[in-house]
């Protein structure tokens, strides 16, 4: 796990450059730096030694010479790919995954990214074809950033490197934040940064001197509604217990101890009690807490570690903390976020690295992959609800989903029923699953100033999306829809980047994700949607198939999403210098992106008001963070607010 | 009378969901959930909006978009329940 950088075109000092850049993601990799350059390319690598720690350094050269890779991340079944090469008579120099992915290329080309199964991005220089080779893992686990400049092609796994190439600064793209004042994360390719995109997942691309080309290696499919499934209840537990224990077997391969995120809910303790079955030294497992009941798990934890022996840290997410690491957390995502939830995994990864570990196991993706979140069941209760318009009880069921939103529990049959647009909605929108809650987040663009909305015109997000779906997403189910929209693009577009792998390299930790494997998210696709989500009860099949694991009150356990307190944690007596300046007339007027007066009033209302609802909530945490990534990445903003 | 209610919710309206824009164009019968002006939240500030200015005590079974949902029914409803705090 670590970090690159490159480029490809003629550039006068390379070496020095891809120092600098390096440089500045040495974060993600403090153990070992290293350089490669040649004529017309070069690569730059910072490593975080986990696999192969005395004999992996990088950039990696092959036998020949003629093929060099920058690699970040891990393959998993690299033992098992090493040994098939073996037998067809490579030999290997190192003990390393990555010399794996060099001879691969070397006999199959780009093709070779079809075996690997892990979470990866890479670079591959091939002097023989004079070209550069780039791909990135299917759910887009580990990072890959680039743009083109004065005729040279650049490449890094953060963009504050990019950044390091003279002549290229940081703008705001004014359509990813519309994306993100809408539909939570840009729409890659497109980032926050103009001219900066991001190889998506599963996608590689080749540039050679002539042209870049990007084409994807993998596609998550689900079956057409009206095929029948094909496998019993008790088979497909069977199936996926296999699957997920394999796959958690093949994450615990490290040459350093691998520990565990433990949340209290059911997917970190799963992968937590498989994973301490398979640590005869015993297996370290981490959480955070918080001081308000309603965000507050620890009692779970706690029992879940006394379950499994493990030795258990907590880092407690304090009044005032969310505040105290906010710029540091947006210098990392690189991006505004409309919620807080990053910054006490931010705190998280960081106890994990006072306590000596470099790799950690955690639920993520069960919830993308067995349909886990509240939003599946959301839209199960408004098709209900559509189907008897005007229905008095039906409505009751969304309070029922949402018991930790006090805003809904006094409210009445018919409020419910219009706050989730039950009713009157087009059941075959292909957004219907979160339509309510794109257009309940673009209320926030309310704040947007009126340069900002002229220069969007009538920019529609949400059309958008709709635009970049598969041909055969109208034949799915309602809910494999829905999973797809939360798979394809909320889970790397935000979950597995700015709460997953910026906030864990922060402190040069590795994530690693069992229920990501792509042989369980295949397996899974194929599934019955009612096997997945049984009435209300979301993912089913994952409690039968685990339940010995677990004591009963966790396995038992509905899903409590994790959130962090939002616009509150900034509020309070303890209110920091850099939220007012950031808040300020001034700083608001420097940046330009939103209506002073509006910001202002908001900024009142949240202080004397912590009870905010959703919008509120939503558009402070994006004002704020958009102005901390002006103020980190173009220099306007909050700085000009503390001159004034 | 109904003119200053109406001036007084919408005003109310117009700081507290739309943040002073008053460039928007709050027509009287146009829906506040459909329009993404309140949420559930705000459908409780609302509430207490009308209970601290009018004087109304509202039970569960008033608080629902037959009488909340635009500045028309909010108004109609606070003018038929209203009895003045002061005199």
């Amino acid at each position: 796990m670590c970090g690159f950088s490159g480029y490809f075109g003629s550039i006068r000092d390379g070496r020095a450059l891809l120092e600098t850049m390096t440089a500045a993601i040495a974060h993600r990799g403090p153990d070992e730096q290293g350089i490669f350059t040649a004529p017309e390319a070069g690569l730059g690598h910072v490593r975080l030694s986990i696999v192969g720690l005395g004999d992996g350094q990088q950039p990696m050269s092959d036998a020949s010479g003629e093929l060099t890779i920058a690699f970040n991340g891990e393959i998993f079944n690299y033992v098992e790919l090493r040994d098939e090469l073996r037998a067809r008579g490579r030999r290997f120099r190192t003990s390393s995954d990555t010399e794996v992915i060099l001879h691969l290329y070397d006999e199959m080309g780009e093709a070779c990214v079809s075996l690997l199964n892990g979470d990866f991005a890479f670079a591959i220089w091939d002097a023989r074809r004079r070209r550069m080779m780039l791909a990135r893992d299917r759910m887009g686990v580990r990072p890959l950033f680039y743009t083109a400049h004065g005729g040279t092609f650049y490449l890094a796994s953060e963009i504050k490197a990019l950044l390091k190439v003279p002549g290229i600064s940081a703008e705001i793209d004014p359509i990813a934040l519309d994306q993100i004042f809408t539909l939570w994360a840009p729409i890659a390719p497109r980032t926050p940064f103009r001219n900066i995109l991001e190889l998506e997942p599963a996608h590689l691309m080749v540039v050679d001197e002539r042209s870049v080309t990007t084409r994807p290696y993998w596609q998550l499919q689900y079956p057409d509604r009206d095929r029948p499934g094909g496998i019993d209840e008790r088979t497909a537990a069977e199936e996926l217990r296999a699957l997920l224990t394999d796959a958690t077997r093949i994450r615990m391969r490290a040459d350093v101890p691998v520990g565990a995120y433990l949340s209290g809910g059911l997917d970190s303790s799963v992968v937590s009690a498989l994973a301490a079955g398979m640590a005869p030294q015993g297996l370290r497992t981490f959480s955070v807490t918080f001081d308000s009941a309603e965000h507050d798990e620890s009692a779970f934890q706690l029992e879940m570690a006394a379950a499994l022996g493990t030795d258990h840290k907590a880092i407690a997410c304090r009044e005032g903390e969310i505040a105290r690491v906010f710029p540091d957390v947006i210098r990392f995502t690189e991006r505004p976020i409309i919620r807080t939830a990053p910054a006490p995994l931010y705190q998280l990864s960081g106890l994990v690295r006072e306590a000596g570990l470099k790799v950690v196991l955690t639920g993520e993706g069960a919830d993308e992959v067995f349909a886990g979140y509240d939003i599946f069941k959301e839209a199960r209760v408004r098709r209900f609800c559509g189907r008897q318009p005007g229905s008095r009880i039906r409505p009751h069921l969304f309070r029922k989903l949402y018991p930790y939103l006090p805003g809904l529990k006094q409210q009445s049959a018919e409020y419910l029923a219009a706050f989730f647009g039950a009713g009157d909605e087009r059941l075959d929108d292909p957004l219907f699953s979160h339509r309510p809650r794109f257009k309940g987040t673009a209320a926030t663009k309310l704040f947007f100033s009126a340069e900002l909305r002229a220069q969007l015109k009538d920019y529609d997000a949400a059309a958008e999306l709709v635009g970049r779906l598969p041909l055969d997403f109208g034949r799915w189910h309602p809910l494999h829809q829905a999973q797809y929209l939360e798979s394809r693009f909320l889970l790397p577009g935000y979950i597995l980047s700015s709460q997953g792998d910026r906030m864990a390299m922060a402190h040069g930790i590795e994530g690693r994700f069992p229920f990501l494997d792509h042989r369980l998210v295949e397996f899974a696709a194929t599934l019955p949607p009612e096997v997945k989500l049984r009435g209300l009860t979301e993912k089913h099949i994952l409690r039968e198939a685990t339940k010995d694991l677990l004591p009963p009150a966790i396995g038992r356990r509905v899903k409590q999403p994790y959130r962090a307190p939002d616009s509150h944690s900034f509020s309070g007596p303890g209110a920091l210098d850099y939220v007012r300046g950031a808040f300020s007339t001034e700083a608001i007027a420097a940046g330009g992106l939103f209506n002073a007066g509006a910001v202002a009033k908001l900024y009142e209302k949240c202080r004397s008001r912590p009870a905010s609802g959703f919008r509120d909530n939503a558009a402070f945490v994006g004002i704020l963070s958009t102005q901390l990534w002006l103020q980190t990445f173009t220099g306007t903003g909050i700085r000009k607010a503390e001159a004034a | 009378m109904t003119q200053t209610i109406k001036e007084k919710v919408k005003t109310f309206i117009i700081e507290n969901f739309l943040f002073g824009d008053t460039s928007y164009d709050l027509a009287d019968t146009a829906s506040l959930i459909e329009n993404d002006i309140v949420d559930s939240t705000g459908v409780l500030e609302l509430v207490a909006f009308i209970e601290d200015q009018f004087g109304i005590a509202m039970a569960d079974a008033d608080i629902v978009p037959a009488n909340l949902d635009s500045l028309a029914r909010i108004s109609a409803f606070i003018e038929a329940k209203a009895v003045p705090v002061t005199a």
